[in-house]
């Protein structure tokens, strides 16, 4: 039986949603890059939940494959990304990225 | 015979590229006379053609490549031997030769001696191609080569500012005329699709160009000649031209290069015969263009002035013979012209050389006495420029006049009083020169010498030229005009039947001579007057010393505004466009430095400004 029918779709969008928005807001409040790197997976995973929400909706699976492949991305984006910050970290020894400002034109 | 052609168009140009590459490492004499030998093989293979040319009377085409062509018309390097460029020829590689041998001892004091030869020899090149070129084409190549060396050899002695902006003169004014030259030979090319000059003739009679369009293609084509012969009014560069060594002078500048113009209408003969109003035109300028060239010559105390501007006035009166159609009457006084101008501009290079470069005659006279050759040859071939019997320029001036007479009577006495003043500047020249007392420094006196033998052989040969020049045309039995009469449709010009009347013009002319011959005489030799200082000069005389202020009429009138409008172009215009292009410049870099802030490197701004980005393109996508 379709999981739907206990909790509704409506519900899964507007947790979808909430999760995204704490994510977005995490990743503009917060300096700690760690911090902002799990708002970004937040975000990430929001969207997982609502395309495996719509694939039981629409009954079809081809949405939940596309979800093992964006965690998959997902894993390496994240070797990468802490790889990245601790080579940040091992730099300027901290992680705030108030003080990234190589980048100023 | 293909080789003796082939021998004839290239020594000369051997002899400029051995000068050119080798002529420092050879030595002065030998550059010299390597430069002198490469003329005088042109010159003996010319005499072997003409020799043919005057027995057969048949005319050869040259056909040495092929060049290109458009559409239908082909233009070849071909070349065409008939009766008027082989005569042509003779004298231009006569004369040339005679130069040549001249220049090595005149030229001997320079540093630069191999590189006036090799020009010398480009330039003779360059005039057997203008003369023996068999289209309009090879005649453009050799009319530009030949200015181009007149171009250099005016300005042999570059280091005086003073002879390059005349080899500059020279070269712009003959622009001009070349522009002229060049629009005549399109249109005709355009119209008869070839530019072989005995394919137009035939083609002439067939109605492939309006009258109208044909006057333009004739008026053209003289405005080149004007250039190239020194013709109102682009007559000033042949006196600043005097700037070039003496022996250029008396070769390009006087015998042979400024006939270019006269070679040129006499070849096209058949096109110009068509135009009456154009040959008005050409009569008209050369009649002007004599009086007023002889009376600026006047004046003149610069010796090789006086010659210049003798030279225009006789080339004023050639044209009035072209002009009148009597082309072998021209062809004739050119002949006898270079013979006699020849020999009085190398004459005065001898002078020139004898006080080492003083060219002004207020500080001449006397040097009959110490220069014996040089004066007795001078004085021969100003009897004959003057028209007295019966030496050459009596013949070929009393032609001329004689044709003027029967065609137009104010012609007429507009050329004889030229001849007239023509004779009374030669012999005001020479007074000042060779009579009465020395008026130079007294070390100049000192080193008053005759000049050696190789300046004055052929100053000899020209004054034995310039003395029997004339046999070539005698009135009534004229081996010039039987043979140039091939070319010429009107078959020698209703020959006038010799009789009272020619005797009278001819005692006219005569008595016209003698007379400037007379006043010279009581002026300079009797009353030995010695013209006065240039602050003092007044009147007439100032107009007339100054060329009616022909220079700086043209100054005013193109230099000057030329000038001006450059100066506010460059003042005016290109300062604002330059600030119109550097403003854009500064807005651009103004907009960049604010630009520039917004990249604070701030990476929580950036994630911020992306954010909202996102979110205004999903607004925009969805709602």
């Amino acid at each position: 039986m379709n999981i739907l029918e206990q909790v509704g779709i409506e519900n899964y969008i507007t947790l979808s949603a909430l999760l995204f928005c704490i994510g977005a807001f995490g990743l503009l409040y917060r300096r700690n890059a760690i911090i902002m790197f799990m708002s970004i997976e937040i975000m990430l995973n929001a969207v997982n939940l609502l395309l495996v929400a719509f694939s039981s909706y629409h009954e079809d699976p081809s949405g939940q494959v596309f979800v093992f492949f964006t965690m998959a991305v997902a894993a390496a984006e994240v070797a990468v990304g802490l790889a990245i910050l601790v080579s940040v970290f091992r730099n300027i020894g901290n992680i705030d990225i108030d003080n990234l400002k190589n980048l100023k034109g | 015979m293909n080789t003796t052609i082939l021998l004839l168009l290239f020594t000369p140009l051997v002899g400029f590229l051995i000068n050119t590459f080798f002529g420092k490492s050879l030595g002065k004499s030998i550059s010299g006379v390597i430069g002198t030998a490469a003329i005088v093989v042109s010159f003996l293979c010319t005499i072997s053609l003409f020799s043919q040319i005057n027995t057969d009377g048949k005319e050869i085409t040259f056909h040495l490549a092929d060049w290109f062509s458009i559409g239908s018309i082909q233009v070849n390097f071909s070349f065409l031997f008939d009766q008027l460029s082989v005569l042509w020829l003779l004298f231009v590689t006569g004369i040339g030769a005679l130069i040549h041998l001249y220049s090595i001892s005149y030229m001997h004091e320079d540093e630069n001696m191999h590189k006036f030869f090799s020009y010398l020899n480009l330039f003779v090149f360059f005039m057997i191609a203008l003369v023996a070129g068999s289209n309009l084409l090879i005649m453009f190549i050799g009319w530009e080569g030949v200015g181009l060396c007149s171009y250099l050899l005016i300005g042999f002695w570059y280091k005086n500012q003073d002879y390059n902006d005349a080899a500059k003169k020279a070269f712009i004014m003959n622009r001009i005329g070349d522009l002229g030259f060049l629009i005549g030979i399109f249109i005709l090319g355009f119209h008869f699709q070839t530019l072989e000059f005995l394919e137009i003739k035939d083609l002439l009679g067939k109605d492939l160009i309006t009258p109208s369009l044909l006057s333009i293609a004739a008026l053209c084509l003289f405005i080149g000649a004007c250039g190239k012969s020194a013709q109102l009014p682009l007559a000033t560069w042949l006196p600043d031209a005097m700037a070039g060594p003496t022996p250029v002078s008396a070769l390009i500048h006087a015998a042979t290069m400024v006939t270019a113009g006269i070679f040129m209408i006499t070849r096209m003969n058949f096109l110009f015969d068509l135009t009456a109003e154009i040959q008005n035109v050409i009569a008209i300028v050369g009649a002007i263009t004599a009086i007023v060239a002889a009376s600026i010559g006047l004046v003149q105390n610069d010796i090789k002035k006086v010659l210049a501007y003798s030279t225009v006035s006789q080339l004023g009166l050639m044209f009035l013979a072209l002009g009148l159609g009597a082309y072998e009457v021209a062809v004739f006084h050119v002949i006898t012209h270079a013979f006699f101008k020849a020999c009085l501009f190398l004459g005065s290079g001898s002078v020139i050389h004898a006080l080492h470069g003083e060219q002004d005659m207020k500080n001449m006279g006397g040097l009959r006495k110490v220069m014996p050759i040089t004066f007795w040859t001078m004085m021969i071939s100003t009897l004959a420029i003057s028209g007295i019997f019966p030496f050459s320029g009596f013949w070929s001036k009393d032609e001329i006049l004689m044709t003027a007479f029967h065609n137009n009577i104010p012609l007429w006495i507009v050329g004889s009083i030229a001849s007239i003043m023509t004779a009374f500047y030669m012999f005001r020249l020479m007074y000042l020169t060779f009579f009465n007392d020395f008026r130079g420094t007294e070390e100049q006196k000192h080193h008053l010498h005759e000049s050696p033998s190789l300046i004055t052989l052929p100053l000899i040969i020209l004054a034995i030229l310039s003395f029997f020049g004339g046999i070539i045309s005698l009135p009534g039995h004229s081996w010039l005009n039987e043979y140039l009469s091939p070319l010429f449709s009107k078959v020698a010009q209703e020959e006038h039947s010799f009789g009272t009347t020619e005797y009278v013009l001819m005692a006219i002319a005569t008595i016209g001579a003698i007379i400037g011959i007379a006043i010279a005489y009581k002026k300079y030799l009797k009353d030995n007057t010695i013209p006065s200082e240039d602050a003092e000069i007044t009147g007439v005389s100032k107009v007339l010393y100054n060329k009616y202020y022909v220079d700086e009429a043209y100054d005013a009138l193109f230099v000057k505004p030329t000038n001006v409008l450059s100066s506010f172009f460059r003042d005016s215009v290109e300062t604002s466009l330059s600030a119109l292009v550097f403003g854009l410049g500064k807005v651009t870099n103004e907009i960049a430095l604010q630009g520039k802030k917004v990249h604070n490197g701030s990476v929580g701004l950036y994630l911020f400004a992306f954010i909202l980005g996102v979110i205004a393109i999903i607004t925009y996508l969805f709602l």
